[in-house]
C-alpha cells in the first residue's frame, strides 16, 4: 500500500522516533492536513488518537502505536497476519478503518502475556514448536483464541477437523499447520 | 489510498440523507470495499459509517419468518439459534464464504454489495473493464477465463457474483428491503443482482444512496432438507468455482417442491428454476436427479477455460439434491 496513508503512517513514525514513542505513550498523533480524533483501547489502555480515516487500525497499531507484534502480510484480508482481536472477536486489522473502531477494546498479541508469564496459547506454540520463522504467530495465536471462544460459544467440538477448517483465514507460508493445530488442540482443551 | 471523508450515521434517515451525495458510499464490515479502495478500484470521496445503526437484530416474524437486520455480522447470523434451526441452508452459506475473520467483520447487507472478484476488474493495469470503466472493454473476453461465468453473461461483461450468501438467500425466495430518500421498498434477493447485459457496471437493482436495511426470509418448509455445496481451488477459504444451494421439501420419501441456486455460474445467483419443476413429484433416483441437472444447464456457453463449469455444475446439483434429501 505505497500511497499517502503509508506516508502519513511515516510521518507518524517519524514523530514517534523524535518523541522516543514507546507503546505504553497515553496519546499519539500524526501529523495530516485531515484528521480525526477518536480513542482506541489497546491491550487494556486508552490511546488518543488524531488520524486521517483512511489509516487502517492494522497501521494505527504498527506505526502510530509502535506495537508491532501485529504483522502486515498481505495487507487484503487474504493472509490473516494481521489479526487481532476487537472487543474479543478476531477480524483482520488490515481491512478495518481504525477510526471506525473509535472505543472499542482491542487485543493484540502483546496484550496476552500476563505478569511476564505467556498465554496458555503463546505457551502451547512454543511447546508444539508450532512456527518456523514466526511472522504468521501473532496472528495465529490471537485467531486462535478467537476461534476457541466461538466455538465455545456456539457449541460446537474443538477437534482436528473443525480447528483446520475454521483457521484456515490465517496462512503459515513455512507451512507448520500440523504443529499449529496441535497447539491450539492442547491449549484450547486445557482452557 | 486515496483520502475521503468519513462519517458515522448517527440514525437510518441521517444515513440516507448522506448517502444521496455522488461520490458517497455506505461502509459497514469494509472487507471489500476498503480492499477494492487499496487497489484503487473504488475511490469514494465519502465513507458513510453505517455499522452501528440499530439494524443489527435478527427477529421472527409473525407469519413465521425471520427478519435480519443489514448490520448483523455474518458470523451472528450463521450461528443464530434461529438460523440454524429454520434456515440451515444460509447457515451453510455464510460458513462456507470467507475467513472466520472477514465473517465477524461483513455485514449481511455488504454481502450482498460485494463485487466481483474478476481478476480484470481487480487489476487497474488492464484498462478495459465495462465494469470499473463503462465503454472501455472487458480484457477478460481475450484473457485467462477459468473462474468466470457459463450462463447469463454479455459480450461485454462475463464476471460471476461472488457472493455465496446471495446465493442462499435465491433459492430460499429472501427479500431485501431497502430505504431511499422517499421510500421503503423491497426486492426478491433473486431479483437484487443482475445480469450484465450493456450495463454491467451497475451489479444491481438498487438506487444510488438506497440503503439496505434488513434481509427477511419467509416462512420456511425447507429447514429440515436442505444443503449448501461448495466446489472450489482449496478445502476452504476460496470462492467458489460452481456452488450449489439445494433445499427440498419432502413427503412421503418424494419431493414436493424443491429450490436451487447456482452460485459461481453468472453475474447473479443463477435460480435453476426448470429444474426444480422436474424434481417436483419425483423421488430422488438418478434419472431425474441427472435430467434435472441437465436442464438446468441447457443455456450454458462456456470458454474452454471454464467448460469444466458446465459438467461440474451438473454433478454438484445431483450431489447437493442427494445430500439434501437425505439420500447420501
Amino acid at each position: 500500500m505505497q500511497t499517502a496513508a503509508a506516508g502519513a503512517a511515516l510521518g507518524a513514525v517519524q514523530q514517534a522516533q523524535g518523541q522516543a514513542i514507546v507503546p505504553e505513550q497515553a496519546t499519539a498523533k500524526a501529523p495530516a492536513t485531515h484528521t480525526m480524533s477518536f480513542t482506541l483501547n489497546v491491550n487494556g489502555r486508552p490511546y488518543a488518537l488524531e488520524l486521517e480515516p483512511r489509516v487502517t487500525l492494522l497501521d494505527a497499531l504498527r506505526e502510530t502505536l509502535g506495537l508491532m507484534g501485529t504483522k502486515k502480510g498481505c495487507d487484503r484480508g487474504q493472509c490473516g497476519a494481521c489479526t487481532v482481536l476487537a472487543n474479543g472477536r478476531r477480524i483482520d486489522s488490515c481491512l478495518a478503518l481504525a477510526v471506525a473502531h473509535d472505543g472499542d477494546e482491542i487485543t493484540t498479541i502483546e496484550g496476552l502475556a500476563l505478569a511476564g508469564r505467556l498465554h496458555p496459547m503463546q505457551q502451547a506454540f512454543v511447546e508444539q514448536d508450532a512456527f518456523q520463522c514466526g511472522y504468521c504467530t501473532p496472528g495465529q495465536i490471537c485467531s486462535a483464541l478467537g476461534m476457541v471462544a466461538e466455538l465455545e460459544k456456539e457449541g460446537l467440538p474443538l477437534d482436528d477437523a473443525t480447528v483446520r477448517e475454521r483457521m484456515s483465514g490465517n496462512l503459515c507460508r513455512c507451512g507448520a499447520y500440523p504443529n499449529i493445530v496441535a497447539a491450539i488442540l492442547k491449549a484450547g482443551r486445557a482452557a | 489510498m486515496r483520502d475521503f471523508r468519513y462519517t458515522r450515521a448517527s440514525d437510518i434517515d441521517s444515513a440516507v440523507r448522506a448517502g444521496r451525495s455522488s461520490n458517497a458510499k455506505f461502509v459497514a464490515g469494509g472487507t471489500n470495499l476498503i480492499d477494492l479502495m487499496k487497489g484503487a478500484v473504488e475511490q469514494p470521496e465519502e465513507l458513510i459509517d453505517v455499522s452501528r445503526l440499530p439494524l443489527d437484530r435478527i427477529e421472527p416474524l409473525v407469519d413465521g419468518g425471520l427478519r435480519i437486520g443489514a448490520a448483523v455480522k455474518n458470523s451472528d447470523a450463521a450461528a443464530h439459534p434461529l438460523v440454524r434451526d429454520r434456515y440451515p441452508l444460509l447457515s451453510q452459506a455464510l460458513l462456507a464464504g470467507a475467513s472466520a475473520q472477514l465473517r465477524n467483520m461483513a455485514s449481511m447487507g455488504g454481502n450482498l454489495l460485494q463485487r466481483t472478484r474478476c481478476h480484470y476488474f481487480y487489476d487497474t493495469a488492464f484498462k478495459a473493464c465495462n465494469k470499473r470503466s463503462p465503454g472501455s472493454g472487458c480484457a477478460a473476453l481475450e484473457g485467462e477465463r477459468r473462474m468466470h461465468a457459463i450462463l447469463g453473461a454479455s459480450e461485454r461483461c462475463i464476471a460471476v457474483h461472488p457472493s455465496d450468501m446471495a446465493v442462499a438467500l435465491a433459492a430460499l425466495d429472501a427479500v431485501v428491503r431497502v430505504r431511499g430518500a422517499a421510500s421503503e421498498r423491497t426486492l426478491p434477493a433473486a431479483e437484487f443482482h443482475r445480469l450484465p447485459g450493456d450495463t454491467p457496471e451497475r451489479d444491481t437493482n438498487l438506487e444510488h444512496g438506497e440503503l439496505i436495511t434488513a434481509i427477511e426470509l419467509p416462512a420456511s418448509r425447507f429447514g429440515a432438507n436442505a444443503h449448501y455445496l461448495k466446489i472450489r481451488d482449496r478445502a476452504s477459504y476460496a470462492f467458489a468455482l460452481v456452488s450449489v444451494a439445494a433445499a427440498l421439501d419432502m413427503q412421503d420419501g418424494r419431493v414436493r417442491q424443491a429450490r436451487i441456486a447456482l452460485g459461481g455460474v453468472a453475474h447473479k445467483p443463477w435460480r435453476a428454476r426448470r429444474s426444480e419443476e422436474m424434481l417436483a413429484g419425483k423421488s430422488l433416483d438418478a434419472s431425474a436427479l441427472r435430467a434435472a441437472a441437465e436442464a438446468a444447464l441447457l443455456d450454458a456457453k462456456p470458454y474452454p477455460d471454464n467448460a469444466f463449469k458446465v459438467e461440474l455444475a451438473k454433478r454438484a446439483i445431483v450431489r447437493a439434491v442427494l445430500v439434501a434429501g437425505g439420500a447420501a
